[in-house]
């Protein structure tokens, strides 16, 4: 439990920073939410048997989830690892690099844990939840937070400069959002395409968070729990294998 | 039993062997200085024994343990001071010390316990609260000094701990060093300023192109690989002098303009020199930094 020290510096750090670091992941995803929810809303009647706008929150909670846990393991984790040196000097101490790898995926999921959990609440206040069912998607966005951060943390270990994690963002992760359901249901997609959706994590964490908004129980939870514990360990796995190679190399 | 030993100790990285068969030996208590060009493959050399960097080939034992098998339980009772700081620019000076605690394991009342002390050590005591980025470098490194002490260590391993710092911040550095071997502990540093290794180190080893090539008490390197006075020697007539010269000098050293005249009696030189007024000389006692670059040479190494 040596890698909950690596946890506690990002945490301190954070609750210095605390009220630009909380704006900064909610305003945008909330301005998103009703600007879009009620807007868009408006033209549609419902959307998949709920107002549109407890649809987008649904997708909205999965998907501000995924930036956040992939912002802070990307581009704050590279500014700790090569700007900062800050992993230089924790690996000094009797840490390891397998502790700076786990501290800084589950760092990188509880803050974006907490960015799910805001909109959570904020859905919850606004009546968009229909019962309290719902609360079963706050383990389930700290499981989004683990698949995301660790992938992230791959593109960190990997990375030799900032240009890096563009590939990554517009290649991968702003068409896993257009596709995954989150803007709309990912079923009226062509077949192939919805395919590539449902061999991706963003998909899985919404269909599970979706029903639960609505008050229903997901069908297929134990698959969609699955795929996103497997791309949670998988991206742990190869995410530690080049950290060593980087760092004891 | 060595505070630090290693044994055939080799390092590749792609084509280049950086480290090439080095053993290692420091007694507790010594402060022991790795003197080399850049490039010798000092960093490596620490980062190996630390256990940040795996080795090739070879063996490591510090402070008894295995490394890297068990550089964690070693790394426990080590502090260090890298070559650049990485002191962590969102805390403050005293923050940096107690989240620095943190990672040693340490519990929140022996972390705030230690932090007045080390900030007293490190002369910040005013600047708990100040935060990184407006601390001179001195500040900077006297922190670092200080963030490496936090878990008490047996050894402290030091990478050019006075590079880049002005002579008032290289003296009270220096005069701290000196104030932790005399606590008794265990000082290991790189360094290419003879001069600190000269006043600091017990004993030394000089490093060129992943090898050792000499090792020592300063006072005996300098008595055992070169002559004890030189002469400098530079201005127009210079290459008619050496003629003479030569005849009175055992080894004589060509940089440039500037003759390097090395003799065990120089006085014989000065005579021939006074009546030459065209040539320019210093005449002073062989250093450390003779030696140095008699045994690496004069070229420059970037």
């Amino acid at each position: 439990m040596r890698w909950i020290a690596v946890w506690n510096r990002n945490f301190l750090v954070w609750r210095k920073l605390f009220i630009a670091s909380v704006l900064s992941n909610l305003a945008d995803p909330l301005i998103l939410l009703f600007g879009l929810g009620y807007g868009l809303g408006a033209l549609l009647p419902s959307v998949a048997g709920m107002s549109y706008i407890s649809f987008f929150a649904a997708g909205t909670l999965c998907s501000a989830t995924m930036f956040t846990a992939s912002f802070e393991s990307m581009f704050s984790g590279f500014s700790r690892m090569h700007g900062q040196k800050t992993w230089d000097a924790i690996l000094y101490a009797p840490l390891t690099i397998d502790d700076v790898v786990a501290g800084e995926i589950v760092w990188a999921a509880s803050k974006a844990w907490l960015s799910g959990a805001t909109i959570f609440a904020v859905a919850v206040a606004f009546g968009l939840a229909a019962s309290p069912v719902v609360v079963l998607a706050l383990p389930v966005a700290f499981l989004v937070g683990i698949a995301f951060a660790a992938i992230g943390l791959i593109m960190t270990v990997l990375a030799k400069n900032w240009d890096f994690f563009s590939f990554y963002m517009t290649l991968i992760m702003t068409p896993m959002t257009m596709i995954s359901g989150v803007f709309f249901p990912a079923e009226q997609l062509p077949r192939p395409v919805l395919g590539v959706a449902q061999a991706l994590p963003l998909y899985h964490g919404i269909e599970l968070v979706r029903p639960l908004v609505a008050g229903a129980w997901p069908t297929h939870a134990p698959l969609h729990i699955a795929v996103l514990l497997a791309y949670a360990a998988a991206g742990y796995a190869i995410a530690l294998k080049f950290a060593r190679r980087r760092f004891t190399a | 039993m060595s505070a630090l030993r290693a044994r055939a100790l080799r390092k590749r990285y792609g084509d280049l062997e950086v480290v090439s068969g080095i053993d290692l030996d420091v007694a507790p208590g010594e402060c022991f200085g790795l003197l080399g060009p850049n490039g010798a493959g000092k960093t490596t050399t620490l980062r190996l024994c630390l256990g940040l960097t795996y080795p090739d080939a070879g063996d490591i034992e510090l402070l008894g343990e295995p490394v890297p098998a068990r550089a964690r339980e070693a790394r426990g009772r080590v502090g260090v001071v890298p070559q650049f700081d990485n002191l962590d620019p969102d805390f403050t000076v005293a923050e940096n010390l107690r989240v620095y605690g943190r990672y040693f394991g340490m519990s929140r009342a022996a972390v705030a316990a230690r932090v007045p002390e080390l900030l007293e050590f490190a002369g910040l005591a005013g600047r708990a609260d100040a935060r990184i980025n407006m601390l001179s470098g001195g500040m900077k490194r006297r922190l670092t000094l200080a963030r490496a002490l936090i878990n008490d260590p047996q050894l402290l391993v030091m990478d050019e701990p006075t590079t880049g710092l002005d002579p008032q911040a290289r003296h009270l550095i220096w005069e701290r060093l000196r104030r932790l071997t005399q606590e008794g502990k265990t000082l290991v540093l790189t360094t290419h300023f003879m001069e600190e290794a000269e006043r600091l180190c017990h004993r030394l080893a000089i490093m060129d192109r992943g090898r050792l090539i000499a090792a020592g008490s300063p006072r005996a390197l300098i008595a055992e690989h070169i002559e004890p006075q030189v002469v400098e020697v530079h201005g127009s007539g210079l290459d008619r002098w050496l003629e003479d010269a030569r005849r009175l000098a055992p080894r004589v050293e060509r940089a440039g303009d500037t003759a390097f005249v090395y003799a065990a009696d120089a006085a014989p030189l000065i005579g021939t020199l006074r009546e030459r007024h065209e040539l320019s000389y210093l005449h002073r006692p062989a250093s450390l930094e003779d030696v140095f670059l008699k045994l690496t040479g004069r070229d420059l190494r970037d």
